[in-house]
């Protein structure tokens, strides 16, 4: 266990540099005037234009210049340092305050995921074919079918202006309450799909040898399923969350953007608007190592919950 | 101001359905109570610096606003009037004395003096410190000697302390309006504590900007959460009706709105393209228009021959219903515009544009074949600005009203048209838009058709023009300077240059808990005027 942890601890270090190598090569490539984007439709003075470029190297083009920023910024970034932004804010900064609120909108949206979806999940996959498993494939069929950048806003009308139930923004400094539409908004797609893959997944377990087995031993039914059919079942689940976990991370543009919250999908997206090269790498170059870690959780907890899989 | 220049803006109204309320400039509205010790919360995007100098966009410049007093402020008739300053006079528009009115201090307690004025321009104007509007200060004698990599100087030549409270400034040529350019943000001054060295800005400085107006600041600037200022009670001019204002910073306006929906936000500046259509039901006399600084058009590459021909753009101008696309595309969020210089400085006229503003199809298309005008024409625009739905709408009127072929030809984005169009590469006909820097007929004139104006991107040149342009900047009254430049505008009506198409409004709305809510022609909400309801 020890040595493939290691293992793959090295491989992330080479993914690392990879996936910033083509990150930084895409911003690069894909850059036409940060510094006219950064005006929007004013003209830009000759001073500033000059201010911009030797601050961050603007002048380097080509494949030399692209190696040259790229290994400027690597150095920099080992030495823990991200960078400054275009408009002179370092981007550690901005990342360490956008964090806290995006995390906390995942592990809310991941709440929901799980409490939910894995429940109604099993339930589902208990009582195949009943009136509650139609309901919840229906349900989750229209959940999956519309989009956030449409589901978001409706939820923020009806539930938070029309109904008034939540805040329709959540703001810099959220509560719990403010996160909370938000977060089963941004929960609701991996709600459906974990609802989806626990149903199916208990649905076929239920019919295995083993269950059969504890049935026939005398075991109470309480107890196959929740220990018996339930951890079977949850090894698809736990593969499925975890992924999502640094989809959640990363994927909050829109949600964030809606409700205001100025957490890491929120900087992106400016980032990305304003062809802001070094914020969009450093979020990103973050969001990598959100990923590779994640993954390497789940990879860990097949262990735990299967006994059988076993790393060498 | 710079504020969003050269056009448009990210949210270009387009509305999809009928349903404006249009309402007077100004807000009334409520009818409660006015409650002086209540907050109030104003929608802003993240500024980009709140640095005087470096301030060029409308969220730091409205900050700013409640931070600092301007010099000058602009009255009905959008003519200067002293504010901080106790007066300023010129003999010859070339050496302008400002004197200063005693009594205001910074937020830190020092007194105002000359120094503070001077050392806060000589700052901006420093090239290397990369101000983003160094550029104000260009019109002040020895501007161009703090230029280029390493300066020859390091302060205006054209700045002189005469006493405490009083300063000159030289200009390299003489301008009648420079008073007029005063009650921009680049112009405010800085307290000795915002220097940690002279010229030099301390660090930290812009995080809580210590300046001498109405509001101070209360914390720090929260990036990307708000900036907070409450009521400074020693400030000598006139006095706040509200404790305080937190600036709430939004990236997507869509937010702001369902937050001022439901009280959970006072003033929204800009509503939402999308919820326009809805506004006036959403928000009843809440949902308020005023009139706002900008200038929508289309500009001719004449420097290319099948452009070179005033009578083609004429008939180009012609062939388009202004009156209809305002109204069935922006659904009256903006006005038509038949004038080069906006309703918001003084001297503006209507209708200068004359016949070449009127809609008549038979009238352009005959002129246009006599001139024998392209075969093709090619509308220009930048992708992200929701321009598509009234390029298109334009189109569709040539192709029917001159029998032309006619498309519209997206770029990503403003500053790639912008290359291209610098390039002299055939975008055909493009589309730009200008904000004010300062209420003048010369700032909608000079930067744009002037032969060296810095926005001049169509080749226009004509000495006529460019003559009549100095001898405005050197008349010796606002009023006589007016004619000049309205006799310049005339010259632009009879080349057309460019086609105006709309004036901008301020499509604003505000919460239950306000009332008296208005907006300034620099896209600011005036915080002397608002009020909150117990």
């Amino acid at each position: 266990m020890f040595r493939f942890i290691v293992r793959r601890l090295l491989q992330m270090v080479l993914a690392f540099f990879g996936t910033t190598l083509i990150v930084y090569a895409l911003m690069f490539a894909g850059q036409g005037d940060p510094i006219q984007a950064l005006a929007g439709e004013r003209p830009v003075t000759a001073a500033q234009r000059a201010y911009l470029t030797e601050k961050y190297h603007l002048d380097a083009t080509g494949v030399g210049g692209f190696f040259y920023r790229y290994f400027d910024y690597i150095s920099n970034l080992l030495r823990g340092d991200l960078g400054e932004s275009l408009t002179g804010r370092s981007i550690g900064d901005i990342l360490a305050a956008a964090w806290p609120v995006t995390i906390r909108l995942a592990l809310i949206a991941i709440a929901v995921a799980v409490i939910f979806g894995v429940t109604a999940g099993v339930l589902a996959g208990i009582r195949r074919a009943s009136v509650f498993d139609n309901a919840t494939l229906l349900l989750t069929l229209l959940v999956l079918g519309i989009p956030t950048i449409v589901l978001a806003p409706l939820a923020q009308y009806f539930l938070g202006v029309k109904w008034q139930i939540f805040p329709p923004t959540a703001g810099a400094d959220p509560d719990f309450f403010a996160l909370l539409l938000p977060g089963i908004v941004l929960g609701s797609l991996s709600l459906a799909t974990a609802l989806r893959l626990t149903r199916t997944s208990v649905a076929e377990n239920l019919r295995a040898d083993y269950v059969r087995t504890a049935r026939s031993k005398g075991l109470p039914n309480r107890r196959v399923v929740s220990v018996h059919v339930l951890r079977n079942s949850l090894i698809p689940v736990i593969t499925f969350l975890g992924v999502e976990v640094g989809n959640l991370m990363s994927g909050a543009i829109i949600t964030e953007g809606v409700f205001n919250i100025p957490g890491v999908g929120f900087n992106l997206f400016r980032g990305i608007r304003t062809e802001d090269g070094p914020l969009v790498v450093g979020i990103v170059s973050v969001l990598v190592v959100v990923y590779l870690v994640s993954n390497l959780v789940v990879d860990v907890l097949y262990a735990v919950l299967d006994p059988r899989i076993r790393y060498e | 101001m710079r504020v969003r220049r050269l056009a448009a803006w990210t949210a270009l109204p387009l509305a999809v359905t009928l349903g404006l309320v249009a309402c007077g400039s100004g807000g009334d509205g409520g009818s409660g109570e006015s409650d002086p010790n209540a907050a109030v919360r104003i929608e802003i995007a993240e500024p980009q610096h709140l640095v005087p100098t470096n301030t060029n966009e409308t969220s730091g410049s409205q900050v700013l606003a409640a931070l600092f007093s301007p010099l000058v402020d602009y009255d009905e008739a959008h003519k200067p009037y002293e504010v901080a300053a106790e007066s300023i006079t010129s003999e010859d528009n070339t050496t302008w004395t400002i004197k200063l009115k005693d009594g205001y201090t910074f937020h830190n307690g020092e007194q105002v003096t000359a120094d503070n004025y001077i050392d806060a321009w000589n700052y901006g104007a420093y090239a290397p410190n990369g101000q983003n509007s160094s550029y104000f200060f260009e019109k002040i004698a020895g501007y161009d000697d703090l230029q280029g990599e390493s300066p020859k100087a390091e302060t205006l030549g054209g700045l002189k302390e005469v006493d405490d409270l009083t300063f000159t400034v030289t200009l390299s040529q003489p301008y009648s309006e420079f008073k007029s350019m005063l009650g921009y943000t680049a112009f405010y001054p800085l307290p000795e504590a915002a220097f940690s060295a002279p010229g030099e800005l301390a660090e930290g400085f812009e995080q809580a900007p210590i300046g001498q107006g109405p509001f101070k600041m209360k914390g720090t600037w929260q990036h990307d959460a708000k900036v907070e200022v409450e009521r400074y009670d020693a400030f000598p001019g006139e006095q706040p009706k509200v404790a305080g204002v937190e600036f709430r910073i939004y990236q997507q306006l869509t937010a702001a709105y369902a937050d001022v929906l439901s009280d959970n936000l006072d003033v929204i500046k800009t509503i939402p393209t999308e919820n326009l259509s809805t506004a006036g039901t959403d928000l009843g006399d809440r949902f308020l228009q005023s009139p706002a600084s900008s200038l929508h058009f289309l500009a001719f590459p004449t420097f290319q021959e099948e452009f070179s021909n005033p009578d083609v753009r004429k008939a180009i101008s012609m062939a388009i219903d202004r009156d209809e696309i305002t109204r069935s595309i922006f659904k009256d969020s903006q006005q038509p515009a038949r004038a080069f210089v906006s309703p918001a400085v003084a001297g503006y006229r209507e209708n200068t544009v004359g016949a070449a503003g009127e809609f008549d199809p038979a009238k352009a298309k005959s002129l246009y074949q006599a001139a024998g005008g392209p075969s093709k024409i090619t509308l220009s625009y930048n992708g992200d600005g929701g321009h598509k739905d009234w390029i298109d709408a334009t189109c569709n009127q040539l192709k029917a009203n001159l029998g032309v072929d006619c498309v519209g030809s997206a770029e990503p984005k403003f500053a790639d048209l912008l290359t291209k169009v610098k390039a002299k590469q055939p975008v055909g006909l493009f589309r730009m838009g200008w904000i004010m820097d300062y209420p003048s007929m010369e700032n909608y004139l000079g930067p744009l058709y002037s032969t060296n104006g810095s926005s001049n991107y169509y080749g226009y040149s004509n000495p006529d023009f460019d003559r009549l342009l100095a001898e405005g900047a050197s008349a010796p009254s606002e009023e006589e300077a007016i004619k000049k430049y309205q006799e310049a505008e005339d010259l632009l009506a009879e080349d057309l240059p460019v086609v105006p198409l709309r004036f901008g409004q301020n499509n604003f709305g505000h919460s239950t808990k306000v009332k008296n809510v208005e907006m300034d022609l620099f896209d600011r909400v005036n915080l002397t005027k608002i009020e909150a309801i117990r």
